[in-house]
């Protein structure tokens, strides 16, 4: 792990510092991802990992430490961090097509191509004049996707896009982005508090402490390449999940009894 | 036929035959349940047939005085005469245009200062305070300063109407504003746009609905300015046309002036409902 695409140093934020009762989101996150890998940060709700991200999306500002990109210093958003969110990924007056051409830059015909290539990516070339509201939860994500893959960002950051759709629909999800992710091999790093989806999809997982988030553990994922829904019932899935879930149980308790002793 | 029943006989375990269905009342009144179109529409109708009906009844048994109650009748015979000599029109037009030009005035300056302080916290900072101070401050009392400050002609009917919804609509439309999910503001961002890109191409059509409806909603409101307005110092106008009646204790004419008001507020505000669903389909 020489050359670090994303690089995140001693990373601090908190919230409330001008007084107004403090919190500590974030104490000291470390970690790197190397480039064309798959990481994903996983914690119980409240740890600070969509906090995390939010800061290397440059969408938030951090307390203290950096985040580089490409030996560059995180100062702000920017088109080298494509970002998917859970919800309200899309601009619902636009189409699926539009809402894909809203990220790409060039002349319109150019765009409308690159558009129409990356809906067909994630299957969904027949929907293209579909506007949001037409489509499922899962076309949605799938449109965000598209539009996050469609300009070529170094480093794709996704934050729960999968947290609000029903468990079947997430399934077929996951692996479309693993196919995706297995025939263009990106720089992702991923959010989520689904164990499975962590196990499933990541070269990696950094499991971070309750609040304040730090990170407790650096698993790296040898389940074979390429996975498929198989995978998910492979005694070596299993082994991991149990392992994940203990040392994040750990911390949803620990969390649970800081609960109760502020009680 | 029989060969496939067969078969599926055979397949299933046998069923016993179902119960009987007890019969579910359907009933009109019960909390937020659905009704018939048609029997929304026949309701309705019979409702306002019901208004008229009373009001005809009303005046027929001469429960008040011709000159406090004026038939249905008579109302629409004064209507008739006033189509006829064309003073209706004349009065609908001047009201029309006044309140067409009070109100875009009002809009054009209170769309960019809503959007405004809707988005930069500074702006409303500034903006804010005397806004809410003066929205308060009733547009009536403004009519006597109004005629000092500007005369008796067109512009103080103007200066009426944008005082009663200047204000109202700066606050609503920074409200529309303020209520664009931030997500949508996060992905323009995070594509390297700048904040002006992102307030062009993601706040302004991200709030648009919302601000088409303030506008329906405010309109309907400068009605009410445009009335007092001439209803103090005009020549024209259904709000005069209403005064004049009162002096010669024509009921029947003042009436009709205020059917003619809320009709003509009517049609305008379906006007932009109907252009509203035109224009934001994909709010639905």
């Amino acid at each position: 792990m020489d050359a670090a695409k994303l690089s995140v140093r001693d990373l601090r934020k908190v919230f409330g510092a001008d007084g107004s009762g403090e919190l500590v989101a974030l104490d000291g996150v470390d970690f790197e991802i190397a480039e064309k890998e798959f990481v994903t940060v996983i914690g119980t709700s409240g740890c600070g990992k969509s906090t995390l991200l939010s800061i290397i999306a440059g969408l938030e500002e951090e307390t203290g430490g950096v985040v580089v990109v490409d030996g560059e210093h995180v100062v702000g958003p920017g088109r080298d961090r494509g970002v998917v969110f859970q919800t309200y990924t899309l601009f619902p007056w636009l189409t699926a097509q539009k809402n894909v051409e809203f990220a790409l830059q060039g002349s319109s015909s150019e765009r409308a191509d690159v558009a129409r290539e990356h809906l067909e990516l994630v299957g969904l070339d027949r929907f293209r004049d579909s506007y949001p509201s037409q489509l499922s939860g899962g076309m949605r994500q799938r449109v965000a996707i598209a539009r996050a893959l469609s300009y070529k960002p170094e480093v794709l950051l996704m934050d729960e896009p999968f947290g609000a759709l029903d468990a079947q629909t997430r399934q077929l999800m996951q692996e479309l982005l693993t196919k995706i992710w297995e025939e263009h091999r990106l720089t992702v790093m991923f959010v989520t508090h689904d164990i499975d989806e962590a196990v499933f999809l990541s070269d990696r997982v950094l499991v971070m402490t309750a609040s304040p988030g730090r990170i407790k553990e650096d698993l790296p994922i040898g389940i074979e390449r390429p996975r498929t829904f198989e995978v998910f019932s492979t005694p070596e899935f299993f082994e991991y999940k149990a392992h994940l879930l203990k040392s994040v149980r750990e911390e949803s308790l620990r969390s649970a009894e800081a609960m109760e002793a502020l009680a | 036929m029989a060969g496939a029943a067969d078969q599926a006989a055979a397949g299933a375990p046998r069923r016993a035959p179902a119960p009987a269905r007890p019969k579910r009342k359907r009933k009109l009144f019960q909390l937020y349940s659905p009704i018939q179109p048609r029997t929304y529409l026949i309701i309705a109708i019979l409702s306002f047939a019901a208004l008229l009906g009373g009001w005809w009844l009303a005046a027929e048994l001469d429960l008040a005085k011709d000159i406090f109650l004026p038939t249905p009748a008579d109302v629409w015979r004064s209507a008739v005469d006033a189509a006829k000599d064309g003073t209706l029109w004349d009065d609908a037009r001047a009201s029309f245009v006044r309140i067409t030009i009070g109100f875009s005035i009002s809009t054009v300056l209170a769309l960019p200062i809503g959007i405004l302080i809707g988005t930069y916290r500074a702006a409303e900072a500034v903006i804010e305070p005397s806004v809410d101070f003066i929205r308060y401050m009733p547009a009536v009392a403004f009519v006597p300063l109004t005629i000092v400050w500007v005369g008796v002609d067109e512009p103080q009917k103007w200066l009426i109407i944008f005082i009663g919804t200047f204000f109202q609509q700066v606050l609503l439309v920074q409200d529309n504003v303020k209520r664009v999910p931030r997500e949508y503001v996060d992905i323009g961002h995070t594509l390297g746009m700048k904040d002006r890109t992102v307030l062009r191409r993601v706040v302004l059509p991200a709030a648009a609905p919302a601000i088409w409806d303030t506008l329906r909603i405010t309109l309907g409101w400068a009605w009410t300015w445009l009335v007092v307005a001439e209803l103090v110092a005009a020549s024209d106008g259904l709000g005069h046309s209403i005064v004049v009646a009162q002096r010669f204790f024509q009921t029947e004419t003042i009436f009709l002036g205020i059917i003619v008001i809320g009709l003509l507020g009517l049609i305008m505000d379906q006007a932009m409902k109907l252009a509203g669903k035109r224009l934001f389909r994909w709010a639905e």
